[in-house]
């Protein structure tokens, strides 16, 4: 009753799209004006908060090994401690702008995690491929926040922020439980479908 | 007209059309992710197993990616656009 993992991946995918376009357009209008209606400045800490807790049934019902429940349970608690950092920093009840180090913390660990748990190389299908581009992609982006951390009105460190969760949702959507990639499919794949 | 009246003008002008811009690019970001979900709808129509419905399970039917796209798109513009282009007008 459980449906493909592929489809999982698209749901997140339309979450972090949400949160990218958020970011877009905070970095645009800049904080003054986004935190001119008090609900718009818990959007995306909501979204990534609510997207930690959505990761634990996750991690519960589409894990098949003990290191994918790990990096799983990794990624839930992570996305949590980001989105409950930025609630807090919304709420005023959390005052330093290093606060952000928590979602540049997030990104280390989910990259390395993306990385690690992923036995597979490159071009083994489309799946790996995606895991060692996304797990990169994360840790190169978490330098966005931590520039947010150092200087919190950077239009550059908050444009990257938004374009890490745009790229990632888009090679989320990407993902299928067994395709090629580049015209490559391991024998040991299963059976590739579009 | 005397130079301060003249570069208060000026002044005003260029707020003005950097408001401006950033309304455009807000009102844009929507209608943008919706056209890309459109594309790929367009670009991979099996993606959409409404279209061909017979013979697929509830999960299939549910899960129509570019769908997602294009809603996320419509969202955006129409629920959280208006508010910010509300707000970016009042700051002129």
């Amino acid at each position: 009753m459980t449906p493909p993992a592929e489809m999982v991946h698209w749901w997140f995918a339309t979450g972090f799209l949400i949160i990218g376009l958020l970011l877009f357009a905070e970095a645009i209008v800049g904080t003054e004006v986004w935190t001119r209606r008090p609900w718009r400045k818990y959007l995306w800490p909501s979204f990534l908060f609510g997207m930690g807790v959505f990761m634990w049934p996750v991690m519960t019902f589409f894990t098949n090994s003990t290191i994918h429940m790990v990096a799983h349970g990794t990624w839930a608690q992570f996305l949590m401690l980001a989105g409950g950092a930025e609630l807090g920093v919304a709420r005023g009840k959390l005052h330093s702008q290093y606060w952000r180090l928590c979602s540049a913390a997030a990104m280390l660990v989910s990259g390395t995690a993306l990385l690690v748990h992923e036995q597979q190389h490159w071009l083994f299908a489309r799946a790996p491929f995606l895991h060692h581009t996304l797990g990169w992609t994360m840790i190169v982006g978490s330098i966005f926040p931590i520039a947010q951390a150092i200087r919190p009105r950077s239009l550059t460190a908050a444009t990257g922020f938004a374009t890490v969760f745009v790229t990632t949702a888009v090679m989320l959507f990407c993902d299928r439980d067994s395709a090629a990639i580049f015209g490559h499919f391991s024998q040991y794949a299963g059976v590739p479908h579009r | 007209m005397s130079a301060d009246v003249a570069h208060e003008l000026q002044r005003e002008t260029e707020t003005k059309e950097r408001v401006g811009m950033r309304v455009r690019v807000v009102l844009a970001l929507g209608p943008l992710t919706s056209l890309a979900g459109i594309v790929w709808a367009v670009a991979q129509p099996w993606r959409l197993t409404l279209l061909h419905p017979s013979g697929q399970g509830f999960w299939w039917l549910f899960s129509e990616p570019p769908l997602y796209v294009v809603l996320v798109g419509l969202l955006f513009r129409f629920v959280i656009a208006p508010g910010i282009v509300a707000d970016l007008e009042a700051e002129r």
